[in-house]
């Protein structure tokens, strides 16, 4: 029955989305530390080190300094407004996580835990819903600035991400297709015994990081932003911890849309061999989410690794690439994923 | 009361007082904001009647896209309270009038329906696979017909588009 739920449940629901959270904001916030320190290793410098051992509590003061820095809200802005954009853009980078299958179950005091907040049967719609919504954390916020930069930029932002959710979500119908399921939970469950869905799909993957890139604002589809061109974009009148959570807010998408890829294409919380290992249920799981992390980490090195290798594109082969390429191209991988089904299930 | 009527009724509230909102808000920008968390609170609805699929579709599609373009139209036009022409108090008539009929419809097509389908969880239509299995296999014709239409409206926008 619906809405029919326990105390005990409440309780142990509430404890994993603290876990959870703290451990994305914790990710995050150390991946801002190895953004600077790949990027000084591959430009030849030291990177922050300062701050306590190998600059190692440099987020630490990162942050300290957001939040001290003075707060300035411009005259003509709207007040209302300017505080929600932020708001939103950081309560939907935090709310993706909570589909997410972090692991199998644990058994602790003789009840099965699932490492999952919720395992809706839409599961994946639930990730594009909240990732679409994102948007309005940035087109609120650069309204709201009554700048033309933040105008410009929230306007090149807003019709990046649009554009890159068609084929980012068709690339993703070619994989559930196979699945036949929406569920992440089932996706990682299936590929459990076969093989991961990248042999499947490397198509449909390489589209879908791409727009993976796209839908985080990283370089090379970092236009929103741009620097050079825009000043930063839709956050130019931000200061304080309101900029502090923008930015922040994009290490955490960046490391959700990480978790994403690895449930979907390369095995979630499996690994190979697990199936042949003689340990107990629980130290199994354990072990299955310590191999989820290490995917997870290495996708956030590539997405870092990315950013201080390939320059920006311009805004009009943005737009070609996405409309003209990546949608035709994820198109076409429907059409062979479908006529390969029909061709292998007669 | 139970859970689900409590929050049938908080939800109801809001959905109200915002669908007012977007009527009555002088600036356009607040109305969409304020379409949006109509918008919300339906995909509330959807969720209490156990309605998963249609619930996150209704956010992906209306919240997602359709007001992000509306947004945007209206981002790029600038338009405010001042700069708003203002129409003859005919068409505003007309407008009440035809709104009052629309109104008129809607309540007597609506109250003779079968709301025996919608207690709370009971159903399980707005599941995807029973939906999917309801559009394919029952509403075949209707569904596809309905496709072209969007695809036709689509080519159109692109024809008149590119006219200059």
């Amino acid at each position: 029955m619906l809405l029919e739920i326990s105390a005990f449940l409440v309780l142990e629901k509430l404890i994993l989305v603290a876990i959870i959270l703290g451990i994305s904001l914790f990710i995050a916030m150390y991946s801002t530390y190895a953004e600077r320190k790949l990027a000084a290793f591959i430009q030849d410098r030291r990177g922050p080190n300062r701050a306590g051992i190998f600059g190692i509590l440099q987020p630490l003061a990162d942050g300290g300094k957001l939040f001290f820095k003075e707060e300035i809200i411009p005259e003509y802005a709207n007040k209302f407004l300017f505080i929600l954009g932020p708001a939103i853009f950081m309560i939907t980078a935090c709310m993706t996580s909570a589909v997410i299958p972090w692991g199998s179950t644990l058994h602790i005091f003789g009840k099965d835990i699932s490492l999952q907040v919720a395992d809706v049967n839409i599961g994946i719609l639930y990730i594009f819903g909240v990732v679409s919504l994102g948007v309005y954390g940035i087109m609120v916020g650069g309204w709201a600035s009554n700048n033309k930069y933040s105008l410009l930029g929230t306007i090149r932002a807003a019709s990046q991400i649009i554009s890159y959710e068609l084929a980012m979500g068709l690339s993703l119908i070619a994989l559930l297709m196979i699945t036949g399921s929406l569920s992440l939970k089932d996706i990682v469950e299936q590929q459990s015994h076969g093989v991961w869905y990248i042999v499947y799909q490397p198509i449909g993957f390489l589209i879908f990081l791409v727009c993976a890139f796209a839908e985080c604002n990283r370089t090379p589809f970092d236009l929103a932003e741009c620097d050079s061109e825009l000043v930063m974009g839709f956050h130019t009148e931000y200061s304080s911890m309101k900029l502090g959570f923008y930015l922040f807010a994009e290490y955490i998408n960046m490391f959700i849309s990480s978790a994403v890829m690895v449930t979907l294409y390369f095995g979630g919380y499996n690994f190979p061999g697990m199936h042949s290992l003689h340990v107990s249920p629980n130290t199994l799981t354990i072990l299955g989410v310590i191999a989820f992390f290490v995917k997870i980490f290495i996708f956030l090195f590539f997405f870092i690794w990315v950013r201080w290798t390939v320059p920006r594109f311009r805004y009009d082969q943005l737009m070609k690439l996405g409309w003209k390429m990546l949608i035709p191209l994820a198109i076409l991988n429907l059409l062979i994923t479908g006529a390969l089904m029909l061709y292998l299930h007669h | 009361m139970s859970l689900p009527t409590i929050l049938f009724w908080i939800l109801a509230v809001i959905s109200i007082l915002s669908a007012i909102g977007v009527v009555v808000a002088k600036n356009p920008v607040h109305s969409v904001l304020l379409l949006i968390v109509t918008f919300f609170t339906i995909t509330g609805f959807y969720i209490l009647l156990n309605a998963q699929f249609l619930a996150v579709v209704h956010i992906i599609v209306y919240a997602g896209a359709i007001m992000v373009l509306f947004l945007f139209v209206i981002m790029l036009m600038n338009l405010n309270a001042s700069g708003e022409p203002q129409k003859n108090n005919l068409v505003k008539f007309a407008g009440v009038v035809a709104g009052g009929l629309l109104l008129i419809v809607l309540v007597a097509a609506l109250k003779k329906a079968d709301t025996g389908m919608l207690i709370q969880g009971s159903t399980n239509i707005g599941l995807i696979q029973n939906l999917g299995k309801v559009l394919f296999k029952d509403f075949v014709l209707p569904f596809e017909v309905s496709s072209i239409l969007f695809l036709s409206a689509m080519i159109g926008a692109i024809v008149i588009g590119k006219k200059d």
